[in-house]
């Protein structure tokens, strides 16, 4: 019972909450938000243990939706997708709380929306048929589109439709992308369905319009990541989001592009994917996202914007490890999609503590701020040394692993990423300093309180998961390990099995 | 009720008067209200009247309509003159159903505007006829009198607020250049029938097939002005010229009108000729991937640089026309079945948004820039929600009708190896997007610009109804489309395609299916 109706669960309860909030009056908003994503995390908490790593897609759930066009409701998780899934409803209810008091303005709206966004986040993870992904990877969209739009900084407009309009680029290449190739799998079986298991079944070789149709889904996925030179939504996008807003576009969103890799685009043209020349670019990309994003970062003067730039970093290395296509190198790429969402939430939930506070998130506005707010302080310590990739923080563990299982193949690369780490640490160190250490100058930082109860609730279990993963990463890889292990080989299958699946 | 209509042979008169029920009935309900404007015509009250009497002459063509649906009323043989098909009855539907809700939203603007003529009734009424005969014509005579009946009705409709430059200069220019495409029209009319030597459209199709005209000249010229006329009707790019000014001067009502009911009647119309007479002439298809692809590229980054909202939507209905086209250009059964469901959720959204304008515009809705709409969310939240789904459906985005309709447009372009046309098609629906997301930016994002800003927007009850119904149906059509698709499906394979069709695939299909 539990396994078919959990991930239904999961997609309708957020919409009954925003429901329930648009009705309830404005004071309540909030806290009935709390509510029901804490509701809908509890609902996602069971999943961990009933989760059977060895068994592929679990908890699965096929209901004809349009049955003229082959269209299911089709909902299941693996390993893949069973951490996206916990990691949304784990950053959820935080960013709810994290948002207190920074939205002060149709806190009904804003929280509904909030709700609906989940709801379309989980979708896209869990969905099993591409007409009901594509739909989900579109409905996200207004949601956070209306989240930069009313409650973003000054340039929030601008930035708002540039998210929008460079999305919806991609995702409606990728949809004729995704008619087409229905339409060939239809040719050759002589059934016209969406289904995931149908397609990935009976795709073949599909000869020279491969290339043309990984390109659409590379596009879509590519900005989404973003993958240089995809990226240039992001900074504008993170910098005017509001805190809850930029929390779930660097956990969660941006991780649908590297899930959509992991999911879709690799594993239906692997022909085109691991093509020496196709291969070999994506990973030159990757690099260029993990150096460029890092030099970048290094020079901005906004905490946020540093933020931003060190995600596309981030996300190089996971592009780096599904591109690498050893166990221990997509292992890595999953536990730094995990890891990203932890260390850049919390760091993004930091920013906007400070933004509360002094209003202002140039890093040259601060200074000695380890005397005044000490909790504060270590904490942002911690959460930026994770981020780096300190030992026995997550960070480590996520970045190692694609180093180490990326090395075996692609050598060079890996040495290359290796610098990367530094990167990290001449960034975001030198920002640490200036804003924790250095001389507490400012008068106007002098009178700072230090964090509540409610921030540090928002705070602690990010530092508990932080440390947690860092120690004892076993838990999350041995979930993985057998989707992972199915990717690799779905993707370079035997010697003796092309021939099954050439024809 | 069940009556057995499937053998209606046209050429005895009863048949015939059952086969042509919902245009007689039209004609005595234009009659009927013709005469009681005739005598009562000053006040208020008789202009909300006809409008009732209206109303009621719409519906009962309506149910004469579904009875000849529901009792699979076709024609034995060849039909003469007139078409008794699914085709038929779901167009006459979608004309019937915009007519309506058009006389719904005009009671409040007529008053509003102080436009104290109810002949407007009439000339819809009317008009709605000549659209019913184009969907259902089997002949060009036929066609060409639909077309005119429609076309003079709507050019008087177009000025019939006396009081306003900008409405005698839209009246004149659609007059001018709507008889010029007739002329056209009437040119490719005389050129086909030189060369086939028939107007029916079937016994068209069987002559170029029998004789082989496929590349004959005076067909192909005949066939070529044809389109041009057709063009013209439905402002497909480079034909669009008028458009515009036409939608921008009309009064707001009027302006959905033509840009749904005569849209898509002229495309009904055309979609009918091209596969039933000329489905065996290849030429027409390359001719038509032309006009979509510069239908959608021109229309929609032209309107990307409006400030009008009315205007706006004027260029985003050519757009639109251009996405229509690239299902006509499919050409296949799923062409034709993605066509019907597009007219349909074309018109429910575009209906509610120029309901939504007539609403927001007080004296000239001309001067209506997308800015006004600025802060309409907090002050007018269910009218924003109302005109932000429109705008997503428009833009064809989950979850709405508009997305659906779109899919299915893409499904058919893409089955019919059309796969380039397809992508032109989403790439202009991106550029779509930077004009259609300003409304909704307006309308959430930035903040009332007075205390009064919105304070004249009144929709009234049946203007609010109609948007409701519109909105609920994008929606609804949006999530369960099954009912609409099946309607769409049979509707739409009920046009018989001319004999030969599968000889004039594009080649690479055909390599395909030879393999």
């Amino acid at each position: 019972m539990y396994a078919q109706a959990v991930l239904t669960a999961l997609l309708a309860w957020p919409c009954v909450g925003a429901v329930a909030l648009l009705v309830a009056p404005e004071r309540w908003a909030k806290h009935l938000a709390l509510a029901a994503s804490l509701v809908e995390f509890a609902i996602s908490v069971p999943l961990w243990w009933v989760f059977q790593p060895a068994a592929g897609m679990q908890f699965q759930l096929d209901v004809p939706w349009i049955p003229d066009w082959g269209i299911h409701y089709s909902v299941g998780v693996d390993g893949i997708s069973l951490f996206m899934v916990l990691l949304t409803t784990f950053l959820v209810p935080l960013s709810v709380l994290g948002s207190y008091r920074y939205i002060t303005t149709h806190q009904r709206a804003f929280y509904a929306l909030l709700l609906v966004l989940t709801s379309g986040m989980v979708g896209v993870f869990v969905s099993l048929d591409l007409f009901l992904f594509y739909v989900m990877w579109e409905v996200m969209l207004i949601p956070m589109y209306f989240i930069i739009g009313v409650w973003g900084g000054e340039n929030r407009l601008y930035a708002a439709i540039k998210f929008f309009i460079y999305t919806f680029l991609g995702s409606l290449l990728m949809l004729v992308a995704i008619l087409a190739l229905v339409y060939l799998v239809a040719q050759r079986t002589g059934l016209y369905s969406f289904s995931y298991g149908h397609v990935i079944a009976n795709i073949g070789r599909l000869g020279p319009l491969a290339f043309w149709l990984f390109g659409a889904f590379f596009l879509a996925f590519a900005i989404k990541v973003p993958m240089f030179p995809f990226h240039t939504w992001l900074p504008d996008a993170h910098v005017e989001a509001p805190t809850a807003g930029s929390v779930l576009l660097a956990g969660i969103l941006l991780k649908m592009g590297t899930y959509g890799f992991l999911r879709f685009a690799v594993p239906f043209f692997p022909q085109v994917a691991l093509h020496p020349a196709v291969r070999t670019g994506i990973i030159a990309l990757a690099l260029i996202g993990i150096l460029y994003g890092g030099l970048v970062a290094m020079v901005q003067p906004d905490f946020k914007k540093l933020i931003a730039y060190s995600s596309v970093s981030h996300l190089g290395f996971v592009m780096l490890g599904i591109w690498a296509l050893t166990l221990q190198s997509v292992q890595g790429a999953l536990m730094v999609m995990i890891n990203h969402g932890l260390s850049t939430g919390a760091l993004f939930f930091l920013v906007g503590m400070l933004y509360e506070r002094r209003h202002t998130r140039l890093i040259e506005a601060f200074g000695g701020l380890a005397k005044v707010v000490p909790l504060f302080a270590a904490i942002l310590t911690l959460v930026s040394l994770s981020s780096i990739g300190l030992p026995a923080t997550n960070g480590f563990v996520g970045e190692f692993l694609v180093l180490v299982g990326s090395f075996r193949t692609h050598p060079v690369a890996a040495t290359i990423a290796t610098t990367g780490v530094i990167v990290a640490a001449m960034y975001l160190l030198p920002a640490l300093q200036r804003v924790i250490y250095n001389p507490l100058d400012k008068p106007e930082n002098q009178g700072l309180a230090d964090l509540s109860p409610r921030e540090l609730a928002v705070l602690l279990p990010l530092v508990a998961c932080i440390v947690w993963i860092g120690v004892y990463p076993t838990p999350f890889l041995r979930r993985m390990e057998p989707s992972a292990q199915r990717f690799i080989e779905s993707v370079r299958p035997a010697p003796g099995a092309t021939a099954a699946v050439a024809r | 009720m069940n009556v057995d209509l499937s053998a209606l042979d046209l050429s005895r008169s009863g048949d015939l008067l059952v086969a042509l029920a919902p245009e007689l009935l039209l004609t005595l309900a234009a009659l009927v209200v013709l005469l009681v404007v005739a005598w009562r015509h000053r006040t208020p009250q008789d202009l909300r009247r006809a409008g009732w009497v209206t109303l009621a002459g719409l519906g009962v063509a309506a149910l004469a309509t579904w009875f000849l649906w529901w009792n699979v009323a076709r024609a034995s043989g060849i039909a003469a003159m007139i078409a008794v098909d699914d085709f038929r009855f779901v167009a006459d539907w979608l004309f019937l159903g915009t007519a309506a809700l058009t006389v719904l939203v005009s009671f409040r603007y007529l008053e509003r505007e102080e436009l104290w003529a109810p002949e407007y009734y009439v000339l819809l009424l009317f008009a709605t006829l000549g659209m019913t005969l184009m969907a259902g014509a089997e002949d060009l005579m036929v066609l060409f009198l639909g077309l005119e009946l429609m076309s003079v009705s709507v050019y008087v409709l177009a000025g019939i607020n006396r009081r306003s430059a900008p409405a005698a200069e839209a009246a004149l220019k659609y007059f001018l250049l709507g008889a010029f495409a007739s002329g056209f029209l009437l040119y490719g009319i005389a050129l086909v029938y030189g060369a086939t030597a028939t107007t029916n459209f079937t016994l068209i199709g069987v002559q170029v097939a029998t004789l082989g005209l496929q590349h004959d000249t005076m067909l192909l010229l005949g066939l070529g002005l044809l389109l041009v006329g057709f063009g013209f009707k439905v402002a497909a790019v480079p034909f669009h010229m008028w458009a515009p000014d036409v939608y921008d001067g009309s009064p707001t009502p009027v302006t959905g009108y033509m840009a749904t009911a005569v849209k898509a009647a002229a495309f009904a119309a055309l979609f009918r000729l091209l596969g039933e007479a000329f489905g065996a002439v290849p030429a027409w298809r390359e001719i038509v991937w032309w006009l979509a692809v510069a239908t959608m590229v021109v229309g929609n980054l032209i309107a990307l640089a409006q400030r009008s909202f009315k205007r706006m939507l004027a260029y985003s209905s050519i757009a639109h026309a251009g996405y229509l086209l690239v299902a006509v250009a499919a050409g296949t059964a799923a062409g034709s079945a993605a066509f019907v469901f597009y007219l349909v959720a074309y018109t429910l959204m575009t209906v509610a948004a120029f309901a939504l304008l007539a609403a927001k515009g007080t004296g000239g809705e001309r001067d209506v820039a997308i800015d006004d709409l600025a802060g309409l969310a907090q002050r007018r939240p269910w009218l924003a929600f109302a005109l932000a789904v429109c705008m997503l459906s428009l833009l064809g985005f989950p979850g709405t009708a508009g997305f659906i309709g779109k899919w299915y447009i893409l499904v058919a372009a893409v089955a019919a190896g059309q796969g380039l046309l397809a992508a032109i098609l989403v790439l202009a629906s991106v550029i779509s997007a930077g004009y259609y997301l300003p409304v909704i930016m307006a309308m959430y994002m930035k903040p009332e610009p007075g205390e009064q800003a919105h304070a004249g927007m009144q929709l009234g009850p049946l203007g609010n109804a109609v948007v409701a119904v519109s909105v609920a149906g994008l929606l609804f059509f949006g999530v369960r489309p099954n009912r609409l698709l099946e309607i769409a499906r049979t509707s739409g394979a009920s046009v018989r395609v001319a004999p030969a069709v599968s000889s004039s695939a594009p080649p690479a299909a055909r390599d395909a299916s030879g393999r």
